[in-house]
């Protein structure tokens, strides 16, 4: 298990670089210029020789193996470069805003886990109960309904029971737990209902899946309890394709959630990654872009362990 | 010992509710098994045999399941209207089971000596280290080497004549008075099945636990039981003690089943008999007796179901025919008519159609072993090997899985480049460019019916393709007379051009690869396990099919497969591999009457003979061990590990092909050893 750990950690090192030279180069790509967008914005005629100006100034008229060369260097010491629309500091401006989308994903994840559990379970031991389709038509809804208009759904319902709306601005976690978690726990919800009935279904089919196999015959046939035949036999082996996708919908959400956002009037990932794109902020854009993608490998990593923790076959493999 | 039989079933009857119906899969059957005995339940697949098994443990599904009897008494307690939790306080308590699949029936993520322990600490009420103590002790009772360290394992590391040795220890552990065994040998090799069917036995036999066996394998019977029950389309059509049934069998399908398998004890040439047709469909059975359709005796009478009698009072075999007499007199007789208009095919050895020499397959395989460290080696699949085919010559290809047969047809028709060797077909040889050119004249049949047919596409599609692709009937007038004419030819229906693949039976199914194998007429066809997917009866049908067509159209088959006796029965040649090597090669009846390899020798004692007579009569050496690894094989004669007879010799070179006398080769240095 230890040299399992050790050599799928030790794998992160270059999949992550192999990410931050493509991003860069893709990018690159992509038609467009900023410092026209930035100028243009500002109105009048600008002249070719401004444009040059403004283009050696944030250092975009180097060849591009040398901006290359910057990036790359800058990366080891978390150096993402200034933002080339507000010349902040990018990895400030995105720790600015990952905590919130971060909060949310861990927020949401724990939602989705308490309730689709026991749905997901109960759905498939009584399958074909009335129980079962109300869970059905429960998690089907979460998942045709989408996560904005739920999250408005919300916003009504909180109007309607309280008078008023959580305050507007988020307050840090660290700074005032009680007001955070009810600011912060209505967009989890309408997040999380879609991902706990998600991981409900997939839990749901898993479990029916298992309990279908030779070896849980085998454990009834031994006179196992019965509960213990579920909860040991079965949950274990129908785990392995739940934890998979709790983990892309973690990692889906740090990548921000754009609508939701907007609905709760979140400062997030979303935002910046909209805003970015629209002004071709290249800087920014491959900040995000290997942020967002750090976290989804981050995320593959701790399924791969878990993985290798709940099913041998992996721990042993060559 | 109580007089009272340890199990008695008395009309039991299952039925299952589907979508669209109920089917009654197990239809008022009653025997009993004494203390101690060992009873098989044989018949096709499908016949209820497994059902009947699972609802005595109750494992069926309630939901679908309803199981009425009129009572089931072990051991003198009804357990009919036991509830759940009393049900469970018998199951691996007093009666357990063991499955047909080793490799999906332990629970993969838990430890072996967890499963192991697990009924011992239900039931007994062991403590963990006294469960983990006695759980050594039954694995060392299972021949498991290292029982300490192999409790801390996985199944997965666990071969899987192992892990079925594991399903015997935990079916064990409890000291049941009655082990009920469903084919627990069917996916094993015969020489692990020959290792674990003694274990069995043996261990039961000390004990004093009676045994369940069902099989579909007639010889395992003829090997073990001491009474039969066969059962066909839900019912018991005849039960008695295995002398009766395999001297004096008195149902007409007894009679054919024991007609149809192909038998290693009896010289080549005969036809294998055949019952015609198919098992009923569940869903709608015939009225009266489920056989007759099928049944070469069928009268008006039989409309009218027949109660299980017993034929001679107080003798305890009982048949479910109106003709049992009769039947019984006439035997075999009433099947075959015909038998002597199929001599045997001769084969001019004059030019080979295929002609193989030194043909090698190895493959690179590298794997991690550690940290970071990787292991690389050469799996030596086919290793130097040669022989001839001639028109209409079936060379037979035996050994067990992992031995490279299926290698050498794959290499033969380059869908692997063969790594070395000489290939020639017709006297032309075959490399990545001229086999395109003869691919219409080789062609090749598959051991599973159900995935080698696109099920998107219609039979008729299905034969069309290659008629189109290699240009031979333009027209499409003709090229669907031409398919016709195919599904004529191999016992089919030309309306079934337009039927699906899931649409037909396993047998139909392939009929149907057999007829798109013929439609290039080819030379050579490569049959692959071609009836190793299918039943005891439809098997016969199919064997007796490719015997017509290479009479008929002189085709040469290269006859891959493992069961010894298929191979004898159709192969003029047989040729014995063991991990890619050739340890034996000559005439079918020559290798099978006087093998001189060891390994051949071992290989055809572990096959059981379906005639307890006979069987029981033989001395055998069982193999011990399992195959090594094909990365790291044994330094000198491959099969120096596993052998009886090795010396210090063996382990020096690896030994050539020797010729004895007339064309029968083997490959062993003391040759008196074999013999």
């Amino acid at each position: 298990m230890l040299a399992y750990t050790i050599r799928r950690i030790l794998l992160v090192i270059p999949t992550l670089l192999a990410v931050a030279v493509l991003v860069f180069f893709v990018l690159r790509v992509v038609p467009g210029d900023i410092v026209e967008i930035k100028l243009a914005a500002e109105g009048g005629i600008i002249s070719a020789e401004e444009i040059q100006k403004e283009k050696e100034r944030l250092g975009l008229d180097d060849p591009i193996m040398v901006q290359f060369y910057k990036y790359m260097i800058g990366l080891p010491r978390g150096d993402l470069g200034i933002s080339l629309w507000t010349e902040n500091n990018v990895s400030e401006e995105i720790m600015s805003r990952i905590g919130l989308s971060f909060e949310l994903a861990i927020l949401s994840t724990i939602l989705a886990v308490l309730i689709a559990f026991p749905l997901g379970t109960i759905s498939a031991l009584y399958r074909g109960s009335i129980l079962d389709y109300v869970i059905r038509i429960i998690t089907i809804g979460g998942i045709a309904v989408p996560s904005f208009w739920f999250g408005m759904l919300l916003i009504m319902l909180i109007l309607a029971t309280f008078g008023n709306l959580p305050p507007l601005g988020t307050i840090s976690i660290f700074d005032d737990p009680k007001t955070n978690l009810y600011q912060m726990i209505w967009p989890a919800l309408s997040v999380g209902y879609r991902y706990s009935s998600v991981v409900a279904r997939m839990l749901r089919s898993s479990i029916l899946e298992v309990l279908s196999e030779d070896y849980i015959r085998t454990a009834r046939a031994k006179g196992v309890f019965e509960r213990i035949v579920i909860v040991k036999h079965g949950m274990r082996n129908a785990l392995l394709p739940t934890v998979t996708v709790i983990g892309l919908e973690f990692a889906f959400l740090l990548g921000g959630l754009v609508v939701t956002e907007s609905v709760f009037n979140l400062n997030g990932i979303g935002k910046l990654f909209v805003d970015s794109v629209v002004r071709n902020d290249l800087n920014l854009l491959q900040g995000l872009v290997l942020t967002v993608a750090t976290g989804f490998v981050l995320v593959n990593l701790i399924i791969d362990l878990l993985y290798a923790a709940l099913d041998p076959r992996i721990r042993y493999q060559k | 010992m109580s007089e009272l039989p340890l199990l008695d079933v008395s009309n039991l009857q299952v039925e299952f509710k589907l979508k669209n119906g109920t089917v009654r899969a197990v239809d008022n059957i009653s025997f009993q098994v004494n203390r101690g005995e060992f009873l098989s339940i044989v018949g096709e697949s499908g016949c209820g045999k497994s059902v009947t098994a699972l609802s005595i443990m109750k494992l069926l599904p309630n939901r679908v399941a309803n199981i009425k009897a009129n009572y089931v008494k072990f051991d003198g307690q009804d357990i009919t209207n036991l509830s759940e939790n009393e049900m469970r306080k018998i199951r691996g308590r007093r009666m357990s089971m063991i499955f047909q699949e080793p490799m999906t029936s332990l629970n993969p993520v838990l430890t072996i000596g967890g499963q192991l322990t697990e009924p011992l600490i239900t039931h007994l009420e062991m403590s963990e280290e006294e469960a983990n103590n006695k759980a050594i002790e039954l694995l060392n009772m299972v021949g498991i080497p290292e029982p300490e360290k192999r409790l801390t394992q996985y199944p997965h590391q666990f071969s899987g004549g192992m892990r079925q040795r594991v399903m015997i220890a935990i079916g064990l552990a409890c000291e049941p008075d009655l082990i009920i065994a469903d084919e627990p040998t069917t996916a094993l090799d015969v020489t692990i099945q020959a290792q674990i069917l003694e274990l069995l036995k043996d261990i039961c036999n000390r004990l004093g636990v009676a045994i369940i066996m069902i099989t579909h394998n007639l010889g395992v019977v003829a090997a073990y039981a001491d009474k039969v029950n066969v059962m066909y389309a839900a019912r018991m059509v005849e039960k008695g003690g295995a002398p009766d049934i395999f001297g004096k069998p008195s149902h007409p399908y007894t009679i054919g089943l024991l007609r149809s398998v192909p038998r290693m004890d009896k010289k080549r040439g005969s036809r294998l008999a055949t019952i015609e047709g198919l098992p009923p469909n569940l869903m709608a059975p015939p009225s009266g007796c489920r056989f007759k359709p099928r049944c070469p005796m069928a009268a008006d009478t039989c409309d009218t179901s027949p109660e299980l009698k017993e034929r001679v009072k107080g003798k305890n075999h009982f048949t479910a025919c109106f003709y049992s007499d009769d039947a019984n007199k006439k035997g075999a007789s009433i099947y075959v008519s015909d038998r002597d208009k199929f001599k045997p095919i001769k084969v001019k050895k004059d030019k080979p159609v295929l002609s193989v020499r030194g043909l090698k397959q190895h493959f690179g395989v590298s794997f991690r072993s550690g940290w970071l460290s990787s292991v690389s080696g050469t799996v030596k699949a086919v290793d130097d090997i040669s022989f001839d085919v001639y028109p209409g010559e079936t060379v037979g290809l035996v050994g067990e899985s992992g031995c490279g047969k299926t290698s050498v047809g794959r290499a033969i028709l380059h869908l692997n480049l063969p790594t070395g060797g000489e290939l020639k077909f017709n006297e032309k040889e075959l490399n990545q460019k001229s086999v395109a050119l003869v691919r219409q004249d080789m062609q090749v049949i598959f051991q599973d019916p159900f995935s080698s047919l696109n099920p998107r596409m219609t039979i008729g599609q299905i034969l069309e393709e290659p008629l189109k692709v290699h240009k031979i009937e333009t027209d499409e007038v003709a090229r669907s007379e031409r398919v016709s004419e195919l599904l004529t030819k191999v016992g089919l229906y030309p309306y079934m051009k337009d039927r699906y693949p899931h649409e037909l039976s396993g047998g139909q199914r392939q009929r149907v690869g057999i007829a798109r194998a013929l439609c290039m007429e080819p030379k050579i066809i490569i049959c692959d396990e071609p009836v190793s997917a299918l039943d005891v009866s439809v098997q016969a049908q199919i064997i007796n099919l490719l015997e017509d067509l290479q009479r008929e159209l002189g085709i040469a088959y290269l006859f891959i497969a493992h069961d010894l006796a298929v191979v004898k029965h159709i192969s003029h040649k047989v040729i014995v591999m063991y991990l890619g090597k050739v340890m034996e090669i000559g005439d079918s009846d020559t290798i099978y009457g006087e093998p001189r390899h060891p390994y051949t020798k071992a290989l055809l004692d572990a096959a059981p003979i379906p005639d307890p007579k006979k069987e029981r009569g033989r001395e055998k050496i069982i193999l011990k061990g399992e195959l090594p690894s094909p990365l790291n094989p044994p330094k000198g004669c491959v099969f120096s590990s596993r052998c009886n007879f090795v010396t210090e010799d063996c382990r020096k070179a690896s030994p050539e092909l020797v010729d004895f006398d007339n064309n029968h080769l083997a490959a062993c240095i003391n040759i008196e050893g074999g013999k």
